[in-house]
């Protein structure tokens, strides 16, 4: 092996380790220090030193345990200095002591369920609900999967100095407000869970809606949404909405890439090639699915991989099991009682009745007037009006719902097929 | 860690006398448990906002106007200084504080200390 190959494999043995072990060393240091943005320095000092170090001396058996102890050390290097105060100094002499000694071969450094712990109660921290839905998503984001600020906003679309303002907000709150670091106890558990469930979902949506080439980060984010959900499902293997969520995750992201053409435009679940899908991420999904139903404790997140399942089992479009997927969608608003979950079980009755059954579905809706100014309302009976033949009203509904979108791409899909109607 | 719990009740709601709150099994059964407890470390129950007259001084002038310096849909009806190990604590005493349960809210604030 020459020298620049070797180099090669350690640039690639610390990318690695920073997809893998970043979460886990901060989530270490800030339970070690209590102290976010120290937590935060010390992984990026480690991780840089890794990168002379392990030129030099080779890569470490346990890169994580090896990028802990350093993390560690330096953070005890840093408080030492600062220590001027006796208080200082007893704060230093504890985290020494709670470190116990800093030695990378201890059998116990890096046992698998402390270091689990971590990263549990940091999520569980990051997505506590004092904290605003927005910085909860940004905190994750940044501390668990180790993206950088820059990054996080261009993910979601927000300059970068106020994705820094949030961050720094959130941080200060924690600690100011006395936000607990830990995994909630067993009476706050469920509610937490639903709340920690709900942040790493909406991640993986909002990665789920970027469309194109040059929305490649936010894109992104449906893979960090699922490396989170696996830590999740890995750490609460008993608890079946975190399967679900799972589930859902791998259900949705095995169709991702036929979800768009070349040119960006919007392909519907109809004309999306199935063969494209990714066989083994529904598959794994599907299973995930049967384990986490044979618990007997359905809830929202089972119900959605459900009816996902229902889409990428279907060999093809006319296959879709209709009546099932409608039967789902009922369940589901016995869950979570929403228009929106109202208006897709219409779509699904609309499919396995007929559309006028739809129709009258999405007219009860309109009355309620709860979806008003929700594009997919006039889309829905737009797309309901085709499929009867009455293309006249069809394409009145989506001028209508032309009139409400906001997304390019579902933009130029409405008007793909309000051409079409008008023509026919 | 401590914290002062602002009680808010909506313009417009009931006043219970203190012989109402004394008989109303609500707050009695939340006294008697902040009182085992001793979490709580002071407060006061404060008279309704038509009551209150706020102070601003421009220049030399001391300006005085009746009622609360913002007019809002709730007002703090009273205050209760409490020290607990964190925020969840915190929470879970605020969310059993009768005003919380009658269509008013508990204001959660740390102390700057």
């Amino acid at each position: 092996m020459n020298e620049d190959e070797r180099a090669d494999g350690v640039e690639e043995a610390v990318a690695a380790a920073f997809r893998d072990e970043w979460g886990q060393v901060v989530a270490t240091l800030i339970r070690v220090t209590g102290d976010w943005d120290l937590a935060e320095e010390c992984a990026q000092d480690a991780f840089t030193q890794a990168l002379d170090r392990w030129r030099r001396d080779g890569v470490p058996r346990r890169p994580g345990a090896w990028l802990t102890t350093t993390a560690r050390n330096r953070a005890l290097d840093v408080l030492r200095r600062e220590a001027v105060g006796a208080a200082k100094l007893r704060e230093v002499a504890v985290l020494a002591r709670d470190g116990g000694p800093f030695d990378p071969h201890d059998p116990d450094f890096d046992n698998d369920s402390g270091v689990a712990d971590d990263r549990l109660r940091l999520l569980f921290t990051c997505c506590h609900p004092a904290l605003p839905i927005e910085a909860r998503v940004a905190l994750t984001l940044r501390t668990l999967a180790g993206l950088t600020t820059p990054e996080i906003a261009r993910a979601f679309l927000v300059p970068e100095a106020t994705m820094a303002q949030r961050l720094v907000r959130a941080k200060r709150k924690i600690r100011n407000a006395g936000i607990p670091y830990r995994v909630p106890p067993a009476h706050l558990l469920p509610e937490r869970t639903t709340g920690v469930l709900g942040v790493v979902y909406l991640l993986f949506n909002e990665g789920y809606a970027a469309t194109s080439g040059a929305d490649l980060l936010r894109t992104n984010l449906c893979a960090e949404a699922l490396r989170l959900a696996r830590v999740l499902a890995r750490l609460m293997p008993d608890e079946p909405e975190v399967l679900g969520l799972l589930a859902l995750l791998l259900l949705h992201d095995a169709r991702r890439n036929t979800r768009v053409d070349a040119a960006g435009d919007l392909v519907t679940l109809e004309d999306q090639d199935r063969t494209a899908w990714d066989r083994a991420e529904a598959d794994e999904g599907a299973a995930l699915l049967e384990t986490a139903l044979r618990r007997g404790r359905p809830g929202p997140y089972q119900i959605q991989a459900a009816i996902a399942a229902c889409h990428v089992t279907a060999a093809t479009a006319e296959e879709t099991d209709w009546a099932d997927i409608a039967a789902l969608y009922g369940e589901l608003a016995r869950h979570v009682p929403s228009d929106v979950v109202r208006l897709n079980r219409a779509v699904a009755v609309g499919m396995s009745e007929s559309p006028e059954a739809g129709l009258s579905l999405v007219a009860e809706l309109e009355k309620a007037g709860d979806l008003a100014g929700y594009h997919l309302l006039p889309a829905t009976r737009a797309d309901l009006l085709r499929r009867s033949g009455r293309m006249r009203e069809a394409a009145e509904a989506y001028e209508k719902a032309l009139e409400l979108v906001e997304n390019d791409a579902e933009r130029r899909f409405l008007e793909k097929r309000l051409a079409e109607c008008r023509s026919a | 860690m401590k914290y002062v719990m602002f009680i808010c009740t909506p313009v417009g709601g009931e006043e219970l006398s203190p012989e109402e709150i004394a008989d109303d099994p609500r707050f009695t059964s939340y006294i008697d448990e902040v009182r085992t407890s001793g979490v709580v470390k002071g407060g006061a129950r404060l008279r309704p906002a038509t009551d209150a007259t706020t102070v601003r001084v421009q220049g030399d002038e001391v300006l005085l106007s009746d009622g609360p310096f913002v007019e809002s849909k709730e007002y703090v009806a009273g205050f209760d200084i409490i020290e607990v190990a964190d925020l969840d604590e915190a929470i879970a005493l605020a969310s059993r504080h009768p005003a919380a349960l009658g269509g008013g809210s508990v204001e959660v604030r740390p102390v700057w200390e």
